[in-house]
């Protein structure tokens, strides 16, 4: 049986999973978002955070990934449920693009502007809201690019702590010793990723257009 | 709203006084015990070079910058009173190349003060319209973004952009220095027909001592942090103060208007 046909014999927990991944993943994505761009307009505010806040975030990246699940196993509700953790570790690995990239695009922004802003009268809330934001929104989203990319691909290893996902196929394939079984949850993890890249990708060529206008 | 002077005070007081103010950063000292003040109506040009302490006096008005010591007043008021936004709503800005925002269009651009100070929007398009005829552009041009104009054309638009609420001072920072030698003499004239009719407070920032000559009631010149001297722009080039004779014969050796 070859993996097309192992695919199409058992569509229906293909699907299942590949709808738990894609949640495990964008809920993962979504929450390091909530709090990395706003932790990146931050320490554009407080430069003296910059170095800290952007060192940690790397310092986690650096944790192996099954290291990371192993040590928030033991943490009260989170550690309850396999898909609670999954995503608090994917969202503390999605943090550092997001922060950083967050950080990078607002301070790239043409400081003749910036002041020609501040001169006119705007608040720091409108300087940011209506100058630094829009013209930092290709990197920005240049970043959430990255960390959805990164949330999808480690996904597959939130299967080891019974999170789900398509990487349980993996690692039952791998006990399995069965290659069409692997294939049937790296395949579409991949093809998951390749298409929020490129429909993100869109979205950031297009933001990115705004800065080139200058 | 912006708060336009009173009659009072517009005619008894300076609209921007200078009181021995000076600024200083990391101990250097930038600003040095400025006495200066420009009458509503007035252009006074800041002349001097890189470093000679401009710009630093433009941002004192704006209260970008408060002075270390001494006092800067607008219509009176010290700087350090004022609510900053309010007051930089009250004075118009404008630098090299417009400092446009590269994601508005123009019509956004020169509404960008009428907007934040919550117009009604019919009166914004009518005041745009109006914007673009006093300084010469097409009225197609509003739903332009500013990569799509040339350089004298975003330079209008920063003008116009800096008109556009009526404030009662203008100051320009080497407003005109990114332009080619013709569209920049042809802006200079323009401006200087537009600002005896429409008499702001004006405090132009430039190197170029043709462009102070064109423009000014009176010239400042500055050196190091320092107000050298402050002439009527028709005796400027009489002076005998060194400093000042080393400028006119650096200009004058030019062997032709830029």
């Amino acid at each position: 049986m070859n993996f097309l046909q192992f695919m199409m014999a058992n569509r229906q927990q293909v699907l299942e999973l590949t709808l738990e991944h894609i949640t495990l993943a964008g809920v993962a994505t979504l929450f390091a978002a909530l709090v990395g761009i706003p932790l990146g307009i931050l320490i554009t505010r407080i430069p003296q955070l910059s170095k800290p806040v952007i060192g940690g975030a790397n310092i986690i990246q650096t944790i192996p990934s099954l290291a990371l699940f192993g040590f928030l196993l033991p943490a009260p509700w989170i550690g309850e449920r396999g898909s609670r953790l999954a995503i608090l570790a994917l969202a503390l690995y999605a943090l550092l693009p997001l922060i950083r990239n967050t950080y990078a695009g607002i301070r790239s922004v043409d400081p003749a502007v910036v002041d020609a802003g501040r001169a006119m009268g705007l608040t720091d809330r409108q300087l940011l809201f209506q100058v630094e934001l829009p013209l930092a929104s290709g990197v920005i989203i240049a970043g959430v690019r990255i960390a959805t990319v990164l949330s999808i691909g480690l996904a597959t290893i939130a299967a080891a702590i019974g999170a789900g996902g398509l990487g349980e196929f993996i690692f039952r394939g791998l006990a399995m010793v069965n290659n069409q079984v692997i294939l049937a949850g790296a395949v579409p993890a991949a093809l998951l990723a390749l298409v929020a890249d490129f429909v993100l990708g869109r979205l950031e060529r297009r933001l990115g257009s705004l800065r080139l206008k200058s | 709203m912006t708060a336009p002077p009173t009659h009072e005070s517009a005619i008894d007081k300076p609209a921007i006084e200078f009181d021995h103010a000076s600024f200083r950063l990391n101990g250097r000292l930038l600003l040095q015990d400025l006495v200066l003040s420009v009458k509503q109506g007035e252009t006074l040009v800041l002349l001097g070079r890189s470093g000679s302490g401009k710009t630093t006096t433009l941002k004192l008005i704006n209260r970008l910058l408060l002075p270390t010591a001494g006092e800067v007043r607008v219509h009176g008021r010290p700087t350090a009173e004022w609510d900053p936004i309010q007051l930089r709503r009250s004075i118009g800005y404008v630098i090299q190349d417009g400092g446009l925002f590269p994601h508005f269009t123009v019509e956004r651009n020169i509404a960008l003060v009428p907007r934040i100070e919550n117009w009604p929007r019919a009166q914004i398009a009518t005041r745009v319209q109006e914007l673009l005829a006093i300084v010469g552009l097409d009225a197609a041009l509003a739903s332009r973004y500013p990569s799509e104009l040339s350089g004298g054309q975003r330079q209008r638009v920063g003008v116009a952009r800096a008109l556009a609420a009526d404030p009662p001072i203008l100051i320009l920072d080497e407003a005109f220095g990114a332009l080619d030698p013709i569209t920049r003499s042809q802006i200079q004239k323009e401006f200087r027909a537009l600002q005896q009719k429409v008499r702001k407070a004006v405090i132009f920032v430039t190197h170029d001592l043709r462009e102070a000559l064109l423009l000014a009631d009176r010239i400042a010149l500055m050196e190091e942090g320092r107000l050298i001297v402050d002439l009527p722009a028709t005796e400027f080039s009489r002076s005998g103060v060194p400093l000042v004779r080393a400028y006119v014969e650096a200009f004058s050796r030019l062997p032709d208007p830029e």
